[in-house]
């Protein structure tokens, strides 16, 4: 047993970190913040990375990669709060045409809502019965980053793939506000000393690392092990690790979290929208509870 | 990535296995939890057994991804626990391995591994608790002896201990870390009292150990004077590594009892305790995850144990109490019936949050040692 990360994996999420510190770094974001919209030459961008075809076998032109690897991208983009809906086009590609290459931006209707109707070229149908987005009507996103529509939907069973892809996301909004809190109580001084030497906040901020490792450790092992109760496990760990996470970190901000101009409530609204993807998390619990009479590990 | 084992692994998991079916129907039954001298025997016995078998020293000499099977398999297999050998096998054992002479490691280990000799410890004070770097017990070179006068508390198995690895003071002057001896105490010396505890579940078991004068062999001393803290932070890591695995393999256990005994009683039909349960689920799978991947962190660092039992301990020691409290929600009225399988575990799950550690010490080991925090008072 070695359940670590190997070189290879950890090339995958240097690579990943690198391009998007390059391409979306704190300025990028902010602009993106200001000026809503999918940036198409970033999204061919990831295309030529490789990042939608990580799963296509190499003779299609893609990484021959596994779920693990994939999670780590994943969990990347959701560190850096990367748009764009990256699941429902990185589930795409190899069936819809442009879709790998990150020539065609793909969304899919999920439950009642559909993120980036107005910049997507194709609406996926191919998962669940969730139909198309006809008659969709937008709402005023509380995401300043994922437009969404509203449509009358059907909540179908969730690909488990598209939520491990959401968990992995949230796992990286996890450990992203908890760099983001330590910082912030290493460097902001109260009482002539720097905040995180008090213990109300230190032990804030130790709470943020535990929910984000134990994230980490389930949705890694989801990955793994591709099991249906182990991926609704790294669900529930995850959205739980970044939503009270960005609410932890913006608590230890104290009044500069509050503000518009800060990261951290992008980083809210973000996991917000996306306890909202595949499914509810109420589905999740109900597989974990039917897991345990099943007789089964 | 990687939650496979290896071929050697499996074949020290498939003899692990066969030769626990062969032995577990043939062990005695379990002495009652207030026979202390049947306990000892008992735990003795089935070290003896291990022993025989070769399976003695799968705490020290094996590597972690080892330990973790043997851990989980007697666990799934309902063989008996460490018991009394817990502080000889895991806390004094590994620390006289690594820091004892050649002569100490000969005298105290293999009593150790045989079943033949039970330790205790004698670290925590009434005055030194969280802090334990305060502690007061004194000693005084006399000749080639220490004398030794204080009070330890919180000392489990006390009554029917051999020996006692002990923290003493033998610098009051020095800066408190710096004035602390490790001993191993015979407890039966003259001036050794020992007087049982009650816990709030009403057995005794741990004791207060009083010292009055106690005499003891400057050759029972491991480590140089005054470095006893640094010889026993030796201990405390290994404490953290894979303690609780058999623990955790056990709740799983539980949770799967806890969902079958809702289902008969009728309360499965609720739909928060049925998705209470479903979250517990999902608490010790990652759980189960976090010891093997901090088990891999060990095995990669030379079987040192990470910064990852402090997150360890703290996610799991509250996981075990809403466990233990979701189990009351399961059995109604009868989660206060003493009789009623859960309810003693409930309230033996109230130690968790405090013993080896509170969660309030392990989140400050979190925020300094981990996140580099400054250090806060």
């Amino acid at each position: 047993m070695r359940f670590q990360l190997s070189e290879d994996q950890r090339a995958v999420q240097a690579g990943m970190r690198g391009l998007l510190a390059r391409r979306f770094g704190a300025e990028a974001l902010r602009a993106a913040v200001e000026s809503p919209g999918l940036d198409r030459a970033l999204w061919r961008e990831l295309g030529e990375s490789g990042f939608f075809a990580l799963r296509l076998p190499e003779v299609d032109g893609g990484a021959g990669v596994g779920l693990p690897e994939t999670v780590l991208a994943f969990e990347e983009a959701g560190r850096a709060l990367l748009p764009g809906p990256l699941v429902a086009t990185h589930l795409a590609a190899g069936r819809v045409p442009g879709a790998a290459e990150g020539e065609t931006v793909v969304t899919a209707v999920d439950g009642g809502l559909v993120e980036w109707l107005a910049e997507a070229d194709v609406v996926d149908t191919a998962h669940g019965d969730a139909g198309d987005a006809s008659g969709a009507v937008p709402l005023r996103s509380v995401d300043p980053l994922t437009p969404l529509h509203r449509v009358v939907g059907v909540r179908t069973a969730a690909d488990p793939v598209a939520v491990l892809l959401t968990a992995a996301e949230q796992l990286g909004t996890a450990s992203r506000v908890c760099e983001l809190a330590v910082q912030h109580a290493r460097t902001r001084q109260q009482f002539g000393r720097p905040i995180g030497a008090f213990q109300a906040v230190a032990h804030l901020c130790a709470q943020l690392l535990v929910r984000a490792e134990t994230a980490r450790v389930a949705v890694y092992a989801a990955a793994v092990t591709a099991d249906p109760a182990d991926i609704a496990a790294a669900r529930l760990l995850a959205d739980e690790a970044a939503v009270r996470g960005a609410r932890d970190c913006l608590q230890v901000h104290g009044g500069m979290g509050f503000t518009w101009e800060s990261e951290v409530h992008l980083h809210m609204k973000r996991a917000w929208v996306r306890t909202r993807r595949a499914g509810e998390c109420t589905e999740s619990e109900e597989l974990l509870a039917a897991d345990l009479l099943s007789g089964v590990d | 990535m990687d939650l496979s084992c290896t071929p050697e692994e499996e074949e020290f998991r498939a003899r692990l296995r066969e030769w626990l079916g062969k032995v577990l129907p043939a062990l005695p039954p379990k002495p009652s939890p207030d026979d202390w001298p049947a306990r000892r025997a008992y735990d003795l016995g089935w070290q003896r057994m291990l022993y025989d078998a070769g399976y003695a020293d799968v705490h020290w000499g094996e590597s972690p991804s080892v330990r973790l099977i043997f851990l989980e398999e007697t666990e799934k297999a309902g063989a008996p626990y460490v018991g009394a050998n817990f502080v000889g096998l895991l806390h004094a054992g590994p620390t006289i391995a690594a820091e004892g002479n050649p002569g100490q490691r000969a005298r105290w280990l293999a009593p150790i591994l045989r079943g033949e000799e039970v330790w205790c410890q004698g670290f925590s004070e009434p005055e030194a608790g969280s802090d334990l770097a305060a502690l007061r017990t004194r000693a005084w070179r006399d000749g080639d002896h220490y004398v030794v006068s204080g009070a330890k508390i919180w000392t489990s198995h006390a009554e029917v201990a051999d020996w006692c690895e002990l923290l003493v003071r033998t610098d009051p002057e020095a800066p408190k870390h710096r004035g602390i001896t490790w001993l191993a105490m015979p407890m039966h010396t003259p001036g050794v009292t020992v007087r049982p505890l009650r816990t709030l579940a009403g057995s005794a078991e741990f004791a207060e150990v009083f010292l009055d004068e106690v005499r003891v062999p400057v050759a029972n001393r491991v480590g140089e004077e005054n470095d006893g803290w640094r010889v026993t932070m030796v201990t405390l890591s290994f404490e953290r590594g894979t303690a609780f695995v058999g623990e955790v393999v056990a709740c799983r256990r539980v949770l799967g009892e806890l969902a079958r005994e809702a289902r008969r009683n009728g309360r499965w039909d609720d739909p928060a305790l049925r998705r209470r349960l479903g979250r517990l689920n999902a608490e010790f799978r990652a759980l189960w995850r976090l010891t093997q991947w901090n088990v891999s962190e060990a095995e990669a660092s030379g079987g040192v144990p990470g910064a990852g039992g402090s997150v360890f301990k703290l996610r799991y020691s509250h996981a075990r109490q809403d466990l233990y409290d979701t189990a009351a929600a399961v059995l109604g009225d009868a989660a206060l019936d003493l009789d009623r399988p859960w309810v003693l575990d409930r309230l033996s799950s109230l130690s968790y949050t405090i013993a080896a550690g509170t969660s309030q010490i392990q989140h400050n080991i979190v925020a300094e040692r981990v996140l580099g925090l400054p250090k806060g008072r």
